[in-house]
């Protein structure tokens, strides 16, 4: 045992430790049990307190970006704060990508940064960076911590400040003699938070008008997102429950996809510019829209004053700022997800009016019209020289990962591949699917998936790929070797920047500008060399094999699937056009709308 | 509920009562910056002794929307405790106080001395040459009296911004 080891009963009396020793005392006392990190001058005296104790795990990776990716893909995965440990200077600044990517996406992550001593802040000194500075429209709060006694009080705020409202990362600066000079320990508050106390309880008079503006209506939808999957799994549970009850359609955004189970009718898959064409036009055509724990992002809602023109609309958040932003709506309801859904299927069953049946009929079967399209179909040649197109790669793998009876966590990084995944990886629970939904940052995927893995050692885990996203953050192979994570990579390698290239034929008269990938590494041989195994698939005959073979694979693997380079993500709503007005795809469709400038200016 | 199509702009005084922490004038800035809203006047100072607490006064303009959206991003800053929007609350105090240098002999400074008379403007600085006027009241009439002063040989103006209070009984 280290003599660091947790008292039994702490008393208010005790002795100060160094504060590299309170840090770590106090992250124990708020459950974490992982940090994600990487060393430095800075933080060496933090590095010294973990050598001596065994309660924290460190998973040191090779990139601090990738730190907070991994802490992200750990929180996603079990609801829990990650957390991230990185030194001054260029360890902070590396880490601001990863920050605004948690910032964005709404996850929990608590970030320690080394700083200089306090004597030397703005001196200019070696590795010093002005990182609250730096940090502070990156984060949803920074703290610097100038003085010993509020070191422990503000590791409890920075833990309570991330889980809390709308959740998000949160960074504390740790000037060097902070952490080698006595502090005081101060256990977690029991006393609310001064100043941020965000509301969770519904107004049950506005429930109340929800429920009777959905049991009115004829055109209705249910529009969830990350909201409900940041809520926990009770959140998840009660729309579902709501929406099988009301028997209303729902579509989820990037980020909501597991909140609502995929393989129910209901479902209208995904929506937004690469979404299903039931889904955008239900929400193009409904007269009651219920959105709960989304945002109205401009990938969901296209050309704005086109917007689901027709529809009363409640929207459901945590984040007063969010409602009212983009979209005004009707009703606003701020809250927790579960805590608001929970309160309306509890006021739907009290109250006594009936639905429309005979509408909410009608309905449905436009809604089965537009899914009669299958604007997902794609066509799959077979025998020799036929190209493996990338839906049909995805499809497989998500059957045979299925099939594998294991339970399957899927992360992507960013472009076509990812649209494909959120379009065909069909997902029935929630905090199984981690994506960057808001920053779209390229190299997401790899430390995400480590995270998960370090969380869920046992199961599958998946990094769908692209070929380009995945060198953005290859050097992470290293780590899952270290920890001998057997994390999969499933590259759609298609020798371009995908959706850049697809951007380009489609907006840009076909001049692929920097978009071909060229002087590809050998990935086989890329992941051989990490200590891990690979294998190249090139024909569709040969895909299965080669999917079970990565399933069954004990190590790290990188599966690289040469797919048609030619194929583009359809449908597909052109920046600046409306729900309506989705091009399908060769085949499917005459006319493409044309693009506008503005909307061209639009990214 | 604000319409999408009311595209009026308005000008809000908002005040924000804020935890007196480093970096907390940053954070309010920088939202505004960040986002793309419009400063037209600040003032930041510690109130209420005793509390560690500051009171910003910021005005502003925007569509109702755009109001809106300030006052809910302003709300979920963590160190913030109260946002109170004072235009829209009602009746409202805001006030603030200039000094106005003004360089000039003959008829002229006889003239400047005659209108701060009637601005209700204090002589706190003379030389056989200059003035300088401290004035308080609303931003309208300081923008009247300068205006006024810059043909009478107006040099330089330092103005402090807009302190802000709801009339009657009612607080932040």
């Amino acid at each position: 045992m280290s003599a660091t080891a947790p008292t039994p009963n702490p008393s208010a009396t005790e002795a100060p430790q160094p504060g590299a020793e309170v840090l770590l005392r106090a992250l124990k006392d708020q459950g974490v049990e992982v940090i994600f990190g990487y060393p430095g001058g800075a933080v060496l005296p933090i590095y010294d307190a973990i050598f001596k104790q065994n309660a924290i795990r460190h998973i040191l990776v090779r990139h601090e970006q990738a730190a907070v990716h991994a802490a992200e893909g750990y929180a996603r995965s079990t609801g829990r704060v990650g957390v991230v440990l990185v030194t001054s200077g260029p360890g902070a600044t590396n880490a601001v990508t990863g920050l605004v990517d948690a910032l964005m996406d709404s996850i929990p992550v608590v970030c320690l940064t080394g700083q200089v001593p306090t004597h030397l802040i703005g001196n200019d000194a070696f590795q010093e960076a002005d990182t609250t500075g730096i940090t502070r429209p990156a984060t949803k709060h920074n703290y610097l911590v100038k003085r010993p006694q509020d070191l422990a009080r503000t590791v409890h705020e920075a833990f309570y400040v991330a889980k809390s409202g709308r959740p998000g990362p949160v960074l504390i600066d740790l000037p060097k003699d902070i952490l080698i000079g006595p502090a005081p320990y101060a256990p977690p508050p029991e006393a609310p938070h001064r100043s941020y106390r965000p509301r969770r309880e519904p107004d049950p008079a506005s429930i109340a008008r929800a429920v009777t503006m959905l049991k009115a209506a004829k055109r209705p939808v249910v529009y969830a997102g990350g909201g409900v999957i940041n809520a926990g799994p009770e959140a998840a549970a009660a729309l579902t429950d709501f929406v099988r009850r009301a028997g209303i359609p729902i579509t989820n955004t990037l980020m909501g996809l597991g909140s609502f189970p995929a393989s129910d009718p209901l479902f209208l898959g995904m929506l937004g510019m690469h979404g299903t064409v039931e889904a955008n036009l239900a929400m193009h055509g409904c007269d009651v829209m219920l959105a709960v724990g989304a945002r109205f992002d401009d990938r969901v809602t296209g050309r704005l004053d086109a917007f689901s023109p027709g529809s009363r609309k409640i929207h459901i958040d945590i984040d007063p700022s969010s409602i009212n932003k983009n979209v005004p709506v009707d009703l606003a309801i701020v809250a927790d997800a579960g805590q608001a859904l929970a309160a309306l299927n509890a006021a739907w069953l009290a109250d006594e009016a009936r639905q429309d049946r005979a509408a909410l009929g009608a309905w449905w079967q436009k809604i089965e019209a537009w899914r009669a399209t299958k604007c997902l179909a794609y066509g799959q040649a077979r025998g020799e020289g036929a190209l493996i197109k990338p839906q049909y790669a995805i499809e497989r793998l998500r059957d045979l990962a299925a099939a594998s009876g294991r339970e399957c966590f899927f992360t992507t990084e960013v472009g076509q591949h990812q649209m494909w995944a959120a379009q065909f990886l069909r997902f029935d629970r929630p905090n199984h699917w981690m994506t960057s939904g808001g920053l779209g940052t390229m190299g997401y995927g790899l430390p995400a998936a480590m995270g998960v893995q370090i969380a869920h050692p046992d199961a599958l885990v998946v990094d769908v790929a692209g070929e380009a996203s995945i060198l953005m953050n290859i050097q992470e192979l290293g780590t899952l070797a270290q920890y001998r994570l057997p994390v999969k990579v499933f590259i759609l390698n298609n020798e371009y920047m995908g959706m850049v290239r697809q951007w380009q034929e489609l907006l840009h008269g076909g001049r692929y500008a920097e978009s071909y990938s060229a002087a590809l590494p050998d990935f086989v041989r890329l992941a051989e060399s990490f200590h891990g195994a690979g294998m190249r698939v090139t024909e569709v005959d040969r895909l299965d094999d080669a999917i079970r073979a990565m399933i069954a694979s004990d190590k790290a693997f990188i599966l690289d699937v040469a797919v048609d380079p030619a194929e583009n993500c359809f449908p597909m709503i052109p920046s600046g056009a409306a729900h309506d007005q989705m091009i399908l795809g060769p085949g499917k469709q005459e006319a493409a709308p044309g693009v506008s400038d503005e909307g061209l200016a639009l990214v | 509920m604000p319409a999408n199509s009311d595209n009026t702009m308005r000008s809000a005084t908002i005040s924000v009562l804020v935890e007196n922490e480093a970096g907390v004038l940053a954070r309010v800035v920088g939202l505004f910056s960040g986002r793309g809203y419009n400063i037209e006047s600040l003032t930041v100072a510690p109130v209420e002794d005793g509390r560690n607490r500051s009171r910003i006064n910021i005005v502003t303009s925007g569509t109702a929307m755009v109001i809106e959206q300030i006052k809910a991003q302003l709300d979920r800053l963590v160190p913030v405790h109260r946002v109170a929007d004072l235009t829209q609350q009602g009746p409202h105090l805001a006030r603030e106080m200039a000094l106005i240098k003004v360089v000039g002999r003959g008829n002229d400074r006889a003239e400047a001395l005659r209108l701060a008379d009637a601005f209700r403007a204090r002589v706190v600085d003379a030389t056989v040459e200059s003035f300088v006027f401290e004035m308080t009241g609303s931003s309208d009439k300081l923008d009247a009296f300068v205006e006024l002063m810059r043909p009478l040989g107006l040099a330089e103006v330092s103005r402090t911004g807009v302190a802000a209070l709801a009339r009657g009984t009612r607080t932040i």
